[in-house]
């Protein structure tokens, strides 16, 4: 059974049809890529996946369960977690905070407790913070966890995200155009840095991303979608050269 | 770091019984006289009421506008409970707060579930509403005196009852805003919709939010109505709920010291320029405009004055560098 | 009165909130700020009116006129001193929204410090008796009103639809940024917006002291807030909806007069609201803006 499974997802905002008949699998373990022109879809096909949006037709499946028209909070708690393609990180609280934050549906102790300073208090708080400093650790961010997350340059703003998506202990990471404005250094730093937390965390990623070298890189299948249709799938070899995908991206000739 | 946190928290509640020993004893000496206690009784009352409006505007990011409608209700409340249940004060009292706040969080509720459904400007003007739907049935009812008020409520509230209630108020609030549930209200602040992708119940910690708001405003109106010893439903209107925004807003929304220090000043001020009471409102609203203009986070923002940055400072170390422990990091915390 | 007089005068009064909708409406569509200054505009012209015909003795028409350049400009100005800024540096909704209850509170207060509480009575300007039409009795006044808004209402169409200026309105409602990029100005066509707005809430004051004579420093609180219940159950940012909202609230308020009591009226008002905000908070002809995500 594949972890998260679209079975022909669509969905119309009032006459427009932005996506129609989305079929994929998503397997354990596996890093796939969503790709395809400006306008595509893709971030709607992310939306949908977690609830923001509910499809007009077809279903997303979670380990065989549908998720169709639960909350996104829900869906969250239940296993995917998502980046978003214009960083929505909490501005103006630290970098620490952000990825606490992201624990609390982890957490167990009660509105009374945290009044009181109860035991439960001191100790799932320090659980806490010791599980989001080795979760930094990882995006090189354990120096900055207390500065605010507005003054982080743009790069570590990225990764933050991801660090408080990761923070959600998902089983499904849906990251929205990671690398975008990144340096060649830092897209290949982040490509490991994914490549890491996949084997580690056991996680199972859809990436949407336009940096093509990026996807070929780390990417073992492939989604293509234009005009909110698929029209290619496959391996990264068998992607680059369809004729399909060069026609979507670049235009009839 | 057990150790240092005892320690700590002794060296508080140290501070705390200092300065109320400090008052107290000035008060029973007449030195401060009964106008100036009264003054006082005010401010801790007026802490009361920004500290909890400063959670629904200040940190959960909604702007309430009807704070003195919770405030009224739980006044109301209490006042007619005291007035009729025939206990003797030293229980009726205590009780007739709690009643007073529990009576207003229920309202919270009433009003959160429908209000918090709607966008900023739409609460606001929701809020602003019921705040004035309150203060008219009220009018308009008999039991609780109508446009006329209620009256001959005891005087029970004292200094030493209204410093407590307000220091307990900061507390819980301070413990709230640096626990789990705190860190999800502010998210919701921050960015509502990353803070569902989050994992946060949004809704949940909303009405969680305003409720515990609501809460402490009814213990402020129960305070107030056994201080005052007469209630008048037009004394909470808009005007009172504006004036307990502007404390929230000039002393920083996200800043409990801030709300403290702006109570105090702007409960005090008005006091010593009396004369020049026409122009109060008037003044307000300009400081409102103008704090949005040029300092839109207020005067503290979202720090907060923390004895460990003073200690720290006093021996010379540096800003600490993250937060050690369950403080909400980026600012100086306690 | 027969029901259908009801209605007539209803109309009468909801042109008065019509047009002081169509300001909310106009302001929410270009910079989305509920405008909470708005109402207090309309006591701006109000007393603006007051002070030329009364103290100043003006002829009648100058004391419009007057009262509307004063709005107009009063607008602007407040849009240039307190909104602008925060407008242009992309604050936070609730920063605008208390600056806005600032200005409010501002206005009725200084007003009160200039002329007292108490009210002030401005004569009657354009009464021509009861108009009696078989058993309708329909007042002077709701004639001049409807008359006024709807003429009010077509000049806005055509400014907002046929003019320069009222593309730039329109485009910048749309799209700041992209109308900024296309060479708009999108600065003059939110002033413009306000002084329009503002304007139109003087011809609603004028009409307003025509109707009822008496004027207080906080009479654009309640009138404000009728006027803003009907643009959002118009629809906020719909000029249509506006005048119908306005329209819808006007004969609301009539029929719960004459059926049922003057008291509940404001109850009448807010439960609107409230059920509006709840059921349908795009209003009757409104269209739903969600965040993109």
């Amino acid at each position: 059974m594949p972890l998260l499974e679209a079975k022909h997802l669509g969905i119309a905002f009032g006459g427009l049809r932005a996506l129609e008949d989305v079929n994929f699998k998503l397997e354990e373990n596996q890093i796939m890529g969503l790709i395809g022109p400006n306008g595509a879809g893709k971030t709607t096909v992310f939306n949908l996946l977690t609830g923001v949006y509910t499809p007009t037709e077809g279903t997303v499946e979670l380990e065989g369960k549908s998720i169709v028209g639960r909350k996104t909070y829900d869906i969250t708690r239940n296993g995917i977690a998502r980046t978003f393609q214009n960083i929505r990180l909490f501005k103006d609280i630290s970098v620490l905070d952000n990825v606490r934050i992201a624990m609390n549906s982890g957490m167990k102790y009660s509105l009374v407790s945290g009044l009181l300073r109860l035991p439960s208090y001191w100790r799932e708080e320090r659980e806490v913070t010791d599980r989001a400093m080795e979760l930094l650790d990882v995006f090189g961010l354990k120096n900055l966890s207390g500065s605010q997350a507005r003054n982080l340059p743009y790069g570590q703003q990225r990764k933050l995200e991801i660090a408080r998506a990761l923070a959600c202990s998902p089983k499904v990471l849906l990251l929205d155009e990671p690398a975008a404005g990144m340096n060649p250094t830092e897209t290949q730093e982040l490509m490991e840095t994914i490549k890491l937390i996949r084997d580690r965390f056991s996680i199972a990623i859809l990436l949407i991303e336009h940096d093509m070298n990026f996807v070929m890189g780390i990417c073992e299948h492939l989604i293509v979608l234009d005009y909110g249709r698929i029209i290619a799938e496959g391996s990264a070899d068998e992607i680059r050269g369809n004729p399909k995908v060069i026609t979507a991206y670049l235009g009839g000739e | 770091m057990k150790k240092k946190r005892t320690v700590f928290y002794l060296l508080i509640l140290a501070l705390v019984l200092l300065l109320y020993l400090v008052f107290a004893q000035l008060i029973d000496a007449k030195v401060i006289n009964r106008y100036y206690s009264g003054i006082i009784t005010m401010v801790c009352i007026n802490i009361i009421l920004a500290v909890s409006l400063n959670l629904a505007t200040g940190f959960l990011g909604q702007l309430v506008l009807g704070h003195a409608g919770f405030m009224s209700v739980g006044a109301y409340a209490a006042a007619l409970f005291t007035i009729h249940s025939g206990l003797p004060k030293m229980v009726s009292f205590p009780l007739a707060l709690v009643l007073g706040g529990l009576v207003a969080a229920v309202f919270g509720v009433l009003i959160g579930v429908p209000a918090l459904r709607l966008k900023g400007d739409y609460l606001a003007i929701i809020t602003l509403g019921f705040g004035e739907i309150i203060r008219v049935v009220i009018t308009n009812m008999d039991f609780t005196g109508g446009a006329r008020g209620l009256r001959g409520i005891k005087h029970l509230t004292d200094f030493t009852w209204v410093y407590f209630v307000a220091v307990l108020t900061v507390a819980a609030v301070f413990a709230f805003i640096r626990s789990r549930h705190g860190r999800a209200v502010i998210s919701i602040r921050e960015d509502e919709i990353a803070a569902e992708a989050s994992g946060i119940n949004t809704t949940y910690y909303k009405l969680l939010a305003f409720i515990i708001s609501a809460f402490f405003a009814g213990v402020a109106g129960a305070l107030y109505a056994h201080h005052i010893g007469v209630l008048i439903p037009s004394k909470f209107d808009f005007n009172y709920s504006t004036e307990i925004l502007v404390m929230v807003v000039l002393g920083g929304m996200g800043s409990i010291t801030g709300s403290i220090i702006a109570a105090v000043v702007l409960t005090i001020l008005p006091e010593f320029l009396r004369n020049f009471s026409d122009y109060r409102m008037v003044v307000y609203s300009v400081i409102l405009i103008c704090v949005m203009l040029f300092k839109p986070s207020g005067l503290l923002g979202q720090h907060e004055f923390s004895l460990v940055g003073i200690w720290d400072a006093v021996r010379g170390k540096g800003k600490r560098n993250r937060a050690d422990g369950p403080a909400v990091g980026g600012q100086k915390g306690a | 009165m027969g029901f259908l007089s009801q209605v007539i005068n209803g109309l009468g009064l909801g042109s008065i909130y019509a047009l002081v909708a169509l300001g909310y409406s106009m302001v929410y569509g270009i910079v989305q700020l509920i405008n909470f200054a708005h109402g207090d505009i309309i006591m701006v012209g109000a007393y603006a009116t007051y002070v030329l015909l009364v103290m100043v003795g003006a002829p009648l028409w100058a004391a419009v006129v007057g009262s509307i350049l004063f709005c107009t400009l009063a607008g602007i100005f407040i849009e240039r001193v307190a909104y602008h800024r925060l407008i242009n540096m992309n604050a936070p909704r609730i920063s605008l929204l208390i600056t806005a209850i600032g200005v409010s509170i501002f206005l009725q207060n200084l007003s009160q410090l200039i002329f007292k509480s108490d009210g002030r009575s401005v004569p009657n300007m354009f009464n021509f008796g009861t108009v009696q039409a078989g058993s309708l009795q329909i007042t002077s006044a709701a004639v001049i009103n409807i008359v006024t808004s709807v003429v009010m209402m077509a000049g806005l169409q055509i400014l907002v639809g046929k003019t320069k200026m009222g593309k730039a309105m329109r485009a910048t409602s749309e799209d700041a940024e992209a109308a900024k990029l296309m060479g708009i100005n999108t600065n003059s066509a939110i002033a413009f917006t306000f002084g329009v707005g503002s304007a139109l809430a003087a011809v609603g004051a004028v009409l307003y002291c025509n109707t009822y004579p008496m004027i207080t420093p906080y009479m654009g609180g309640l009138l404000g807030l009728k006027a803003f219940v009907a643009a959002v159950l118009g629809g906020i940012g719909n000029i249509p909806g506006a005048m119908l909202g306005g329209y819808v609230m006007g004969v609301a308020e009539s029929l719960t007069k004459g059926y049922i009591s003057s008291s509940f009226t404001d109850a009448v008002v807010f439960g609107i609201l409230i059920v509006v905000l709840l059921v349908k908070p795009d209003g009757l002809l409104g269209k739903n803006v969600s965040e993109k995500v």
